[in-house]
């Protein structure tokens, strides 16, 4: 009779605490309760039931744990300040299944927050046990650890190093391999993160024979799963030429192109990443690209989306059109500039602005063929009023300026160069008058119609200093024709009502 | 005799003719001396002359030969010269004009290959006209497929909808909601009504407790991520002879899943799970555990229990209890004290002595 009794405070009390550990489970799923719990000190409560003898409260208890910590910093750091990751490292060793998904939950939501945090976890040597996590047989403790360890390396290059050290890398590489969808996300995108932060970490991964796994995926259906994929390959691809060219080796051309044409919009963003990372290397591999038809993709690409998306397409272009001039032309062709001029008079924003007008100036500065085909999309105008817009920053007034000045000191059109006459200011205007100076004394037509429209008045108009170069520049404009013309049109500028210029 | 009669004869004569003779000589000594002199001297001159005259012409043969030769060394120098320049020129302009075709050529051969580049251009315009291409096509058909999926799922949605409304299927004496009599066909709903199969109520139990999600909380562990494999026909598979059914659906029913009725299908201890859930819930939702009690009765027995704020071992603190002043005179504003007692209202006097019994208590 007592014993029964007795067992039956046992009894109550197993109940009570199961019932508590579920309801905060479960109160911690939303965000407003989350103030209440953590002023009625929920923290240090749940801390001794992960101790607790029934697994299924223990389980609980780091669930709840682990929801609480993802909500905000000023939590996991009192996970990490009460004690309770060393005690979480040891049982994740022994437990089952459940609880081990449990502590890997909780470790990456102390982790993510800021680095201190996550060194935090390192210290405790929490690394070695994710790692055997990752050799665990149920597909939902790999991806815990595997997301856990994304997060952690996520941060800096430090702690991707102890990640990589812990051995992790080769895992993950076989995590990707498995055939269930998340755990393949969630591998990739930490060896994303991973190899993201120098070239000796991103070495590592491509020597685990992560990218024939990593080129095979870009196939799979799912965007998410993608995105990730394409992600970690520009992540490697962009420290160092070998790293691009294994990429490239694995095949993924023209395989990368159909996923610029996938409907999620990051998926085609990341897609142009990876194919800008492998361009800017060298012009053989930008070439290469181009033969692959790379070109056109990323262009149509640009001209569907909006906004952030096309920025790593624009400055791709911006990247092949500044190797060599052939691909510059091979850019012209693919129709590149009047997208790129299209892209900078719609957007709003002033960094997509800087990039478009960047890669116009790469594409237009070779040769005099080249600065014909951007000066005839009309876009120098535009250019020239994005210079001297005082709302420009800085960074959009300097590229603007410059790709100005390339281009003009090739450009020998000269109906594009009118309109310049009339607004530049005076550093822009030098150059425009030296290309004038250069074409008008070979070609009679060309001075009949810079007359005619007004360019020889203007060009009267000028102020310079004598000797400077602009001075000369006008001087040979003024020695091109005959003596009356000059002194007409500077009577027309001095009398502009009543004269009018016959040549 | 002769001879030296007129010797003889000579004789007187000759003293003066000696004397004379010596002067003539003396007096002309100096005049024929200087003349013997001038005419010495001439004809030296003459001499010397004559043999410096002779020594210049020899000279003059010496010098012209040397000249001579030494110009015809110069000339032929200067000739030898003028001929490797010419040839030089002359190897200069062949060596330019082969350089000049060289550097055409090959410039125009491997450097800027005009033509090359041009049908470069214009295969990358293909190509990329053919990956354009290929690209429509590929979003065409990723479009399609999506339509199809989303059909497909408006339509699995539509049946499902169908099977759990089974019972707004028409009957024989009532024509249901989508059967109006007033349309001239039937709505496609009313069709899937016909055809769908009414679902068993043990599908329809979709809730499940908490102690049962953990295992199933990451994403992983749900059935649909694991590819489901149909089973593979077994090996070496001959169609069995004669009149047999179709084996599909020997195994289908066969195999059929069970049904049992929902006597069956309930636990012994349903009920009793179900109050618990309830009650569960209840004290989950529930702000206040103490049972709530009506105003009369109950209070009155019970002690009242103190702030903790306000109480102390030596009783109770005054302010808030028996008086809310100031203690510090200094902060009080006017010098008159609170009333502690207000003036009775008399319409609260008449309360529950009038005929009406609202406000009576139960």
């Amino acid at each position: 009779m007592s014993q029964r009794q007795v067992l039956q405070v046992f009894e109550q009390y197993q109940k009570a605490r199961t019932q508590f550990v579920q309801t905060v489970a479960e109160l911690a799923t939303r965000p407003q309760n989350i103030e209440t719990l953590q002023n009625a000190g929920v923290m240090s409560l749940l801390r001794p039931l992960l101790l607790d003898v029934v697994p299924t409260i223990q389980q609980t208890a780091a669930l709840a744990l682990g929801r609480l910590a993802n909500y905000n910093d000023d939590l996991a750091e009192a996970v990490v300040k009460g004690d309770i990751l060393p005690q979480l490292v040891y049982s994740l060793a022994e437990q089952n299944r459940f609880y081990k998904k449990a502590a890997a939950f909780v470790l990456r939501a102390v982790g993510k927050h800021s680095p201190q945090l996550a060194q935090a976890i390192v210290d405790c040597g929490a690394l070695d046990t994710l790692v055997i996590c990752l050799e665990d047989f149920d597909p939902g403790v790999k991806e815990a650890a595997a997301w856990a360890l994304g997060y952690i390396a996520r941060h800096n290059a430090e702690l991707s190093q102890a990640v990589v050290d812990a051995g992790a890398v080769p895992l993950l590489v076989l995590c990707i391999q498995e055939p269930e969808i998340a755990l393949k996300r969630i591998a990739a995108s930490a060896l994303s993160d991973i190899s993201k932060h120098s070239p000796e970490l991103a070495q590592t991964v491509v020597d685990a024979g992560a990218i024939a796994h990593l080129a095979q995926m870009i196939l799979n259906p799912d965007a998410k799963l993608k995105r990730q994929v394409l992600s970690a390959l520009s992540q490697i691809a962009k420290h160092s030429v070998d790293l691009a060219e294994m990429g490239v080796e694995a095949e993924i051309f023209p395989v990368v192109l159909t996923c610029l044409k996938d409907s999620d919009e990051y998926v085609k963003k990341n897609a142009a990443t990876l194919i800008r990372e492998i361009a800017k290397h060298t012009p053989e591999l930008s070439q290469l690209i181009v033969n692959a038809g790379g070109v056109a993709a990323v262009i149509d690409c640009i001209g569907n989306c909006k906004g952030n998306v096309r920025l790593p397409g624009i400055m791709m272009l911006g990247y092949v059109a500044a190797h060599s001039e052939n691909l510059a032309m091979a850019v012209i062709i693919s129709k590149g500039v009047p997208q790129l001029s299209i892209c900078l008079s719609e957007e709003r924003e002033d960094h997509i602005k800087a990039a478009a007008a960047w890669a116009l100036g790469q594409i237009g500065r070779h040769t005099p063929e080249h600065a014909r085909a951007v000066a005839v999309t009309n876009v120098l105008p535009l250019l020239l009023s994005l210079y001297m817009e005082t709302e420009s920053s800085e960074d959009l007034q300097v590229k603007t300026k410059k790709a100005l000045k390339n281009i003009l000191q090739k450009c020998t059109y000269l109906p594009a160069l009118e309109p310049l006459l009339h607004d530049a200011p005076p550093n822009i205007l030098k150059h425009v008058v030296g290309q004038f100076s250069k074409v008008l004394p070979h070609d009679s037509k060309a001075r009949r119609l810079f007359v005619t429209t007004g360019g020889l008045k203007k060009v009267q108009e000028i102020k310079a200093e004598p000797g400077s170069l602009l001075q000369e520049y006008i001087n040979t404009i003024n020695n091109c024709y005959p003596e009356e013309i000059v002194r007409q049109a500077l009577e027309l500028q001095h009398h502009p009502s009543g004269c009018h210029a016959n040549q | 005799m002769a001879t030296l009669a007129r010797l003889r004869g000579r004789l007187p004569g000759q003293r003066e003719e000696y004397f004379h003779r010596n002067r003539a000589v003396d007096e002309y000594r100096k005049a024929e001396h200087n003349a013997a002199v001038r005419i010495q001297s001439w004809f030296r001159g003459c001499r010397v002359r004559a043999y410096i005259r002779y020594l210049n012409k020899m000279m003059i043969i010496i010098q012209k030969w040397w000249r001579g030769y030494q110009g015809r060394k110069h000339f032929r120098k200067m000739v030898e010269t003028a001929y490797f320049i010419m040839k030089m020129n002359f190897y200069n302009e062949m060596a330019v004009r082969i350089q000049k075709r060289w550097r055409g050529y090959y410039i125009r051969k491997y450097i800027h290959n005009y033509y090359a580049l041009k049908k470069y251009l214009e295969a990358i315009s293909v190509n990329n006209e053919i990956v354009r291409k290929e690209l429509e096509e590929f979003a065409e058909m990723k479009e399609k497929e999506k339509e199809k999926k989303d059909l497909e799922r408006e339509e699995k949605k539509k049946d499902h909808q169908a099977r759990k409304m089974h019972y707004l299927l028409s009957t024989e004496q009532m024509p249901g909601v989508y059967n109006s009599p007033f349309r001239q066909s039937p709505d496609p709903m009313e069709v899937r009504l016909r055809k769908a199969r009414p679902f068993s109520h043990r599908q329809q139990q979709i809730k499940k407790h908490l102690a049962d999600e953990i295992s199933d909380w990451p994403t992983c562990t749900s059935a649909l991520t694991f590819p489901t494999m149909k089973p593979l026909p077994p090996i070496g598979r001959q169609k069995p002879q004669g009149p047999f059914r179709d084996t599909a659906e020997v195994l289908q029913q066969r195999y059929k899943p069970l049904e049992p009725t929902l006597r069956v299908a309930t636990s012994i201890n349903s009920l009793e799970k179900a109050r618990e859930e309830i009650k569960r819930e209840e004290w989950r939702n529930r702000i206040n555990d103490n049972k709530f009690l009506p105003f009369s009765s109950c209070h009155k027995n019970q002690e009242y229990d103190p702030l903790i704020h306000t109480s102390s071992k030596y009783g109770q603190m005054t302010y808030g209890i028996k008086h809310f002043r100031e203690e510090h005179h200094e902060k009080w504003v006017a010098n008159k004290d609170f009333e502690t007692v207000l003036p009775s209202i008399d319409l609260f006097d008449k309360f529950g002595q009038t005929y009406s019994k609202a406000g009576q208590i139960v």
